[in-house]
């Protein structure tokens, strides 16, 4: 199942199309997808198609520009990332059922101060790789986009264990960041990773970066 | 019939309320006491006669405070947890309050319009550690719907 999702993903047209419609944060159309990649429509739309049998996208049906009743025409076919995850390991590994039973144990143990401080240090080898914040979180999985003066990060790498342990991995997760970058911050919001990072604004002095 | 979530937690605190190393929690509760009275399916919270918060309260001893409330569905109440201001108190927790030990949280369904007492909480948290999560009493991690 996972391997014939992935391997959805070989052709490299097919590909960039996955990667527009994750990157957009929310649905998009065929025509959007044809207009932003420069291909037809009907290259768009058998690509979304075969992504979505794959099990990777989701299709949903709304009118884009908004209008409803008689004359408003069809609802176009709109597409975005499942939540579904997607993973394929050879030899078998499984690190979330380790990451889980760490957490747990951590969790009765109460010994939280020592999983932060473990995850600062974590963050504080990526500050050597002197990487621009935007490249660094794009590796690191977080998907991130502009919002004003922060980066707000769309996806959260930890998602799993997130959901069952979520003050341990969403502490760990802030440290880790706060070791690897500067003007990092804890603000959730109901999707995406809980972290903001500030953006350094071209052409503007940043005191906290001053002193 | 409308079904209702009840939610009691507990936590042994580091030390008393003048407790220097409570200060951040104590200094910090009014506001998320506030976010939590205006949070999208909020429904009550415990109080002590103050009317402001339930830390004066110590049914389970004399160190261990108690949070007792209710939201219209499991959703609301996660939402809150997890994903408002909230979240940065529940990261901290381990400054203000000492490993329990056993189980801390219980979740259950009751009739909407009813108000949880204190001994019922306190039964359903007996129950979630005697039998694990239930229909009765359950955890986030194993919720059961409402009957």
């Amino acid at each position: 199942m996972d391997a014939a999702a992935i391997a959805a993903l070989a052709e490299p047209q097919r590909r960039a199309v996955y990667e527009h419609v994750a990157a957009a944060g929310a649905p998009v159309s065929r025509n959007a997808v044809a207009d932003a990649l420069e291909i037809g429509r009907t290259l768009a739309a058998h690509h979304l198609d075969r992504l979505a049998e794959a099990g990777l996208l989701e299709v949903s049906f709304a009118r884009v520009n908004g209008r409803s009743g008689p004359g408003s025409g069809r609802p176009s076919k709109l597409y975005r990332r499942t939540a579904a995850e997607h993973g394929l390991s050879l030899p078998p590994r499984d690190y979330r059922t380790l990451a889980t039973v760490f957490a747990d144990a951590i969790e009765e143990a109460g010994v939280e101060p020592a999983l932060f401080e473990a995850a600062r240090r974590q963050g504080e080898r990526h500050r050597k790789d002197d990487l621009p914040p935007e490249e660094l979180l794009r590796r690191l999985g977080y998907e991130p986009y502009e919002d004003g003066d922060v980066w707000r990060l769309r996806n959260c790498p930890f998602d799993g264990v997130a959901r069952t342990h979520a003050a341990l991995v969403c502490g760990a997760n802030l440290a880790l960041l706060e070791g690897a970058l500067d003007g990092v911050r804890i603000d959730p919001r109901p999707v995406g990773c809980c972290v903001t990072v500030r953006r350094s604004v071209p052409g503007t002095i940043n005191n906290e970066d001053r002193f | 019939m409308t079904f209702h979530l009840a939610q009691l937690n507990i936590g042994r605190t580091v030390g008393p309320k003048d407790d220097p190393r409570m200060a951040g929690f104590y200094g910090d509760l009014d506001r998320i006491n506030a976010l939590a009275d205006g949070w999208p399916g909020f429904v009550w919270r415990l109080v002590d006669e103050t009317g402001a918060d339930a830390t004066s309260l110590r049914p389970f001893g004399g160190d261990v405070i108690v949070n007792l409330t209710v939201w219209e569905d499991l959703e609301s109440l996660r939402e809150f947890t997890f994903r408002s201001g909230h979240l940065d108190v529940l990261r901290r927790r381990r400054e203000w309050f000492v490993p329990l030990g056993d189980v801390y949280a219980v979740n259950w369904w009751i009739p909407a319009g009813h108000t949880p007492t204190v001994d019922e909480a306190g039964k359903r948290l007996d129950l979630l550690r005697r039998n694990g999560s239930s229909p009765e009493a359950f955890t986030f991690r194993d919720p059961f719907p409402a009957a």
